[in-house]
């Protein structure tokens, strides 16, 4: 190493950095070995096996969206592509006996998403921006649609499915058992996020963000956008393919719903409300998304009605997602001020519940008249019943949504009074916001 | 020898407007060349039409006598010839380091490997450190390029048209905006890197202007009308009445 570079660049990591570094990734190994101890029932095991195969499309996604700056609307495309080449390998190596374990199979996935992702990727990552987004949009519908057409392919309506367990076994794992297939997921999972955290640090990597802050200017320091832009496409196919893989193996199954535009609509939902910016975002959406599915659907008849108001709300209020939220505490926490805004979230809490609660009792209510308005009005949501055609509830409603909007805005207001207070203790301590 | 950048009988319009009209134009290995006139005058299309970011309607650009017009810019820019832009063009949520190794990274030879850990790369380190040393923004090392002060973002904006090692720098009014103890501190720094570079600069500031160049060439509407030394440049009546005679009234 150079005098200069001694003095003047970033330190490289120190040996406890790099040991922090290694454990982190180790303690993720063990706890992901260890789950299934403390939650060993085959409705967790499914649950964390989806979050998984969350995590990893989700990933995958930012690398074009977060990393990249390439809002793309038809993500499934590779994922459902990835899927049904997978549960077409799994017959073909069953039928043939062909020494092949089911563990690697995710890989053929992946290459079937890389494989589209190279054909399909070259013309649409020409441009960003909205040209990108509307042909992302076009090769979606098509592809969707052929799903329906191609029967022999994709199977129809129906899909094509698969029995994961015919295929040559390692160690007498036949993959039938749930927590077989979690461990499975659990495994590729870890390798896909360490592969993608891996790109991120590499010449491609920093390129892509090159290229998302200003593609112009990276013409002019001797890198092609267009092809910045189509690796970054390929290895975003690549990882989508190997969660759509997992996906079909985890259910046995492939059909036209994994390619379509609510698929392509999920996955940028869990991205954006998990937060573009940072790493960790998409890994933070997938599980909050996937739980949030799970729970809300049980709760409610219009669940997702409220995954659109979450979603919106991101979009204003928080942009930056979950993790932007976290992150813009961080040094408030280095500065021991976060104690200083306590006290306001806590005020502020109650009137923004309050419009919540207000907010939910309205479209439930809503819901029942337009919805079912011959039904019983004796109705039930978030686990709470209730009868829908007492006035007193609808008064209580508007008093909730127009009383907490109003106090809300006042406590908010005194939330940005401490923030800035704690702000600007942090800046006097030296640690930039 | 032929000469760093020529340009031979270069036209450009758009539909039916010329805005550069038959220049032809050579700047000699190592020499600091400028390029002035009138707002207007159609400078920053010239050099637009130099760097690849437009290709002339007729007419041919050439870099060390091979042609480049027609070439994109990015390969221009591996050949050798660098430019910065008028209004600052930097990659703004990344950091001052972040930035000066995007453009390091080409030349030393990284394309675009997927494979190696950039933070393992001595070569990329030492150049950028070099790099950052020289526009003296060591400390503002980590800042995102968008919180840099304006004059700080001019700094990054030669850093980064000078990092790749180009031999021939394009600057596009460099010092625009700046005070006069901004100013001076840029001309000494751009004097600073372009040692032993070709130069051709695009400057409002006379001063500057003056001080910096061997050769001074002169746009107006689209045409060169004077080529030559500062003192020739300075005494030409033409000149004195399309652009300085301007200045004065």
């Amino acid at each position: 190493m150079s005098q200069i570079a001694s003095r003047v660049a970033p330190p490289l990591p120190a040996a406890t950095e790099k040991l922090n570094f290694y454990g982190l990734w180790l303690g993720t190994a063990i706890a992901l070995l260890l789950l299934p101890k403390i939650f060993s029932s085959g409705g967790s095991l499914t649950t964390f096996s989806l979050i998984g195969i969350s995590i990893i499309f989700s990933l995958s996604y930012n690398i074009l969206l977060g990393q990249t700056g390439m809002l793309s609307f038809g993500h499934a495309v590779y994922y459902g592509l990835g899927g049904f080449l997978v549960i077409h390998s799994i017959n073909i190596i069953g039928a043939h006996k062909l020494p092949i374990p089911l563990p690697i199979i995710p890989l053929i996935g992946g290459l079937s998403g890389l494989l589209f992702a190279a054909l399909l990727g070259w013309v649409s990552t020409q441009r960003s921006g909205t040209a990108f987004a509307m042909i992302s949009l076009g090769v979606a519908e098509l592809i969707a649609s052929s799903a329906l057409i191609l029967r022999t392919f994709f199977g129809g309506e129906a899909g094509v499915s698969a029995n994961r367990t015919k295929l040559l076994k390692l160690f007498g794992w036949n993959f039938g058992p749930q927590i077989q297939i979690y461990y499975l997921v659990a495994a590729w999972t870890l390798i896909a996020v360490v592969a993608m955290y891996a790109l991120t640090r590499t010449p491609l990597g920093r390129m892509c963000n090159a290229v998302r802050d200003n593609p112009e200017r990276v013409q002019f320091v001797g890198y092609n956008p267009h092809v910045v832009r189509y690796l970054a496409f390929c290895f975003s196919g690549f990882f989508a393919g190997i969660a759509g893989a997992l996906a079909a193996i985890n259910f046995e199954i492939a059909n036209s719903a994994y390619l379509g535009a609510e698929q392509s609509g999920t996955v940028l939902f869990a991205t954006y409300i998990g937060g573009i910016g940072f790493f960790i975002g998409p890994i933070v959406g997938a599980i909050f998304v996937t739980f949030l599915s799970l729970g809300l659907s049980d709760l409610t008849q219009v669940w997702q009605l409220y995954f659109g108001l979450i979603f919106i709300a991101v979009v204003l209020f928080a942009p930056g997602g979950i993790t932007g939220l976290l992150m813009m505490h961080r040094p408030l926490v280095k500065a021991g001020t976060l104690p200083k805004m306590l006290p306001s979230y806590l005020i502020a809490l109650v009137p923004t519940l309050a419009i919540i609660a207000g907010l939910i009792l309205s479209i439930e209510i809503i819901v029942h008249y337009t919805v079912n308005p011959g039904d019983d009005s004796h109705i039930k949501a978030f686990g709470v019943g209730f009868d829908a055609a007492s006035p007193y509830l609808w008064t209580l409603a508007v008093i909730l949504l127009i009383g907490g909007f109003l106090v809300a805005r006042r406590t908010w207001i005194w939330v940005g009074h401490a923030w800035d207070d704690a702000t600007s203790v942090a800046r006097e301590k030296g640690i930039a916001a | 020898m032929s000469a760093a950048i020529e340009l031979r009988e270069v036209e450009k319009s758009f539909g039916d407007v010329a805005i550069i009209r038959n220049i032809s134009l050579s700047v000699t290995q190592g020499e600091r060349h400028a390029l002035i006139g009138p707002n207007g005058a159609g400078k920053s299309t010239t050099f637009n039409l130099i760097s690849g970011y437009m290709a002339p309607t007729s007419g041919s650009v050439l870099l060390r006598g091979e042609v480049i017009s027609g070439l994109p810019p990015y390969q221009i820019n591996r050949r050798g010839l660098s430019r910065s832009f008028q209004v600052t063009n930097v990659f703004a949520n990344m950091s001052v380091w972040e930035n000066l190794r995007c453009a390091v990274l080409w030349a030393t030879g990284q394309r675009y490997a997927f494979w190696k850990n950039i933070d393992k790369l001595p070569d990329v380190r030492d150049r950028t450190a070099q790099i950052l040393a020289d526009i003296n923004l060591t400390p503002r090392r980590d800042v995102p390029a968008g919180l840099l002060t304006y004059a700080e973002q001019r700094a990054l904006e030669i850093g980064i048209t000078i990092a790749g090692g180009a031999d021939v720098i394009l600057l596009d009014e460099p010092t625009a905006g700046m005070s006069r103890a901004e100013t001076e501190r840029a001309v000494a720094l751009i004097r600073r890197l372009t040692e032993g570079r070709t130069l051709l600069i695009v400057e409002h500031d006379m001063s500057v202007v003056f001080g910096l160049a061997d050769r001074i060439s002169v746009l107006v509407y689209g045409q060169i009308i004077a080529s030559g030394t500062p003192e020739e440049i300075r005494g030409n009546p033409k000149v004195r009445q399309a652009y300085l005679g301007e200045e004065a009234a």
